[in-house]
């Protein structure tokens, strides 16, 4: 299987959208070469802007930028792109509601060798209790390349968080997406997967294997966490009873939490939350600090196999 | 046309009288508000909008508009007067600061209010918020401008000077910050709380052409905002020296007027005193 990052698909995306969309903009944070912007920096200077270390800023620019009829798209990391400037995008970009696109390199545990403090649990829950926002992570190049075209069309702020590592390709050029609306990957009858980002291809092979088992297990591409596809979670708890969710975030407030509260609000369906069990990462090969968290292919099995008992 | 007459600034200054009155009984009939900074930058805002500006209040939303920024978005009466003596909506809502559903929020809301370009209320935010503006402009080849108000005592806030610094690394020469020095913060005097140190020479040295002014000289500013009008490599800053609750003796230089409202008395008062000045 071919492997690609999706902040790659952020970079060549950009690309064929400076081609097309007259008022679309690029904000780096001088880490543009990281975040894969310097193609566009290059062939579009005059809707390139480089406001240097100082994320706080690209928010309030990018804010202005839209009240001009610009799109802009802030380009950095996910902690800094969350975090470093969150009120700034509540006030300037979520309160009135204007066009700004967050684009976020090194998304989740995904910066594994930098350590915890470039890593980014923590974004997606944040962001989703913000009225107005909307939060995705697409779970690999062809998708992330769709997300990031409808974001740019779709009114209002918009999150995108990305890897910094290739990870597997699983859709093709032609494949179709929508922002809030999830897309099954693999029919299935006695449970559901709920996930999102590059964790879904090791959903993918767990299912896989469990379908030779005999276990026929539902795959969903949760790739909007809000607004959330409410309709896949409720045909998910009436027709499969047993969820779990797998996402490369804390279990706190991220993609589990978020299913979990339609599921009690339904007082139906069982449910496994797998991701970061809120706590700091570290580093080490991203592999090894996603199976400190119990996110591994045997992990989703067992975990399937747990709810298939009850 | 940079040439003004006395006639123009005595009008002004009439204006401005007006606009201290209706902005004080905005903040009384709302019993809440911002009468101190708002009464600072009076002079200031009514030289913008009755002078400066190329606005047009029947077309709120025209491209070509000059953009004013409130970053020191809780002096919000001061420019909800401002626009309401300019006529962008009716002198009725004089009456609904502050109130539910009302088009004039505490803080502004450019979604609700016509005339108000973006919103504001958290401080330290707005000048990057007119920096993306000018930035547009300057880029889509618009002569509009941009104006922006900012408070001394947020340009403690860190991200001013990141916003300060952008500005002039892409050459905003469109983009001309007022500074309200009225030398108080909520908490006490801004040397108290936090020294500004002196605006003038930072902002310069952050790359601004900088005049410094007596903020309550209609002359002054009129003759500064002219003086702007030159096309140039730098963003222009104007530092205007100015006395927090100006107009209005007993709110004069006191800490505790930041963000109260007058009672009755006090603001029967305080009408009599700006009526003074319109005798």
């Amino acid at each position: 299987m071919n492997a690609i990052a999706t902040r790659d698909a952020f970079g060549h995306e950009l690309l064929a959208m400076g081609e097309a969309y007259e008022n679309l903009y690029v904000i780096d944070c001088d880490i543009g070469k990281s975040c894969k912007t310097v193609d566009f920096q290059i062939r579009f200077p005059a809707k390139h802007v480089n406001v240097g270390i100082a994320e706080q800023n690209a928010a309030g620019v990018a804010a202005g930028l839209a009240t001009m009829g610009k799109v802009p798209f802030i380009s950095t990391y996910a902690v800094f792109g969350s975090m470093r400037m969150l009120e700034q995008i509540r006030q300037e970009a979520c309160y009135p509601n204007l066009n700004v696109k967050i684009a976020c390199s090194h998304g989740g545990l995904t910066p594994a060798n930098d350590g915890a403090s470039h890593q980014c649990i923590e974004d997606m829950g944040i962001l989703r209790t913000i009225p107005n926002m909307t939060v995705i992570m697409p779970a690999d190049y062809w998708s992330a390349r769709k997300l990031i075209d409808a974001a740019y069309h779709y009114p209002g702020p918009v999150y995108l968080r990305f890897t910094r590592d290739p990870i597997p390709v699983i859709y093709t050029e032609t494949d179709v997406f929508e922002i809030g609306r999830a897309r099954e990957v693999l029919a299935g009858k006695d449970a559901t997967i709920l996930a999102n980002g590059d964790v879904l291809s090791l959903a993918m092979q767990a299912a896989g294997e469990m379908r030779e088992e005999g276990v026929s297990v539902r795959l969903i591409d949760m790739h909007t966490i809000k607004p959330l596809d409410r309709e896949a979670v409720l045909k998910a708890i009436y027709e499969t009873g047993r969820i779990v969710t797998i996402e490369d975030h804390n279990i706190l407030n991220g993609l589990g939490s978020a299913v979990a509260e339609v599921m009690a609000e339904e007082g139906k369906g069982k449910l496994k939350r797998m991701g970061v069990q809120d706590r700091f990462g570290e580093s080490g090969p991203y592999e090894l600090l996603l199976a400190d968290n119990g996110v591994t292919v045997e992990d989703v099995k067992k975990n399937v196999r747990t709810l298939l008992q009850d | 046309m940079t040439g003004y007459s006395p006639q123009t600034i005595e009008e002004l200054e009439l204006q401005a009288a007006v606009v201290r009155k209706t902005l004080l009984q905005m903040i009384h009939e709302a019993r809440s508000g911002h009468p101190g900074g708002s009464l600072s930058a009076a002079d200031m805002m009514t030289a913008l909008y009755f002078y400066e500006m190329r606005v047009d209040p029947a077309n709120p939303k025209w491209e070509d508009r000059d953009r004013f920024v409130l970053s020191k978005g809780h002096v919000c009466p001061v420019l909800y007067t401002a626009l309401m003596l300019r006529g962008f909506f009716p002198m009725e809502e004089v009456h609904n600061l502050r109130k539910k559903g009302s088009i004039l929020q505490g803080h502004p809301d450019m979604k609700r209010t016509p005339g108000v370009d973006i919103s504001t209320g958290s401080l330290g935010q707005g000048l990057s918020t007119a920096v993306g503006m000018a930035i547009a402009a300057k880029r889509d080849g618009r002569k509009l401008r941009v104006f922006v108000m900012l408070g001394d005592g947020e340009c403690n806030e860190g991200q001013i000077w990141e916003a300060a610094q952008s500005a002039s690394k892409y050459q905003l020469d469109n983009l001309i910050v007022l500074v309200d020095n009225n030398t108080l913060q909520n908490d006490g005097t801004c040397d108290a709380i936090m020294p500004t140190l002196d605006l003038a020479t930072k902002f310069k040295a952050f790359g601004f052409d900088v005049l410094e002014i007596d903020g309550h000289s209609m002359e002054a500013i009129v003759a500064a905002l002219c003086a702007t009008r030159q096309e140039g490599i730098r963003p222009r800053c104007i530092v205007a020296h100015t006395v927090k609750g100006k107009g209005v003796s007993f709110m004069e230089n006191v800490v505790m007027w930041h963000g109260m409202a007058p009672d009755a008395a006090q603001y029967a008062q305080a009408i009599r005193e700006i009526d003074r000045v319109l005798e």
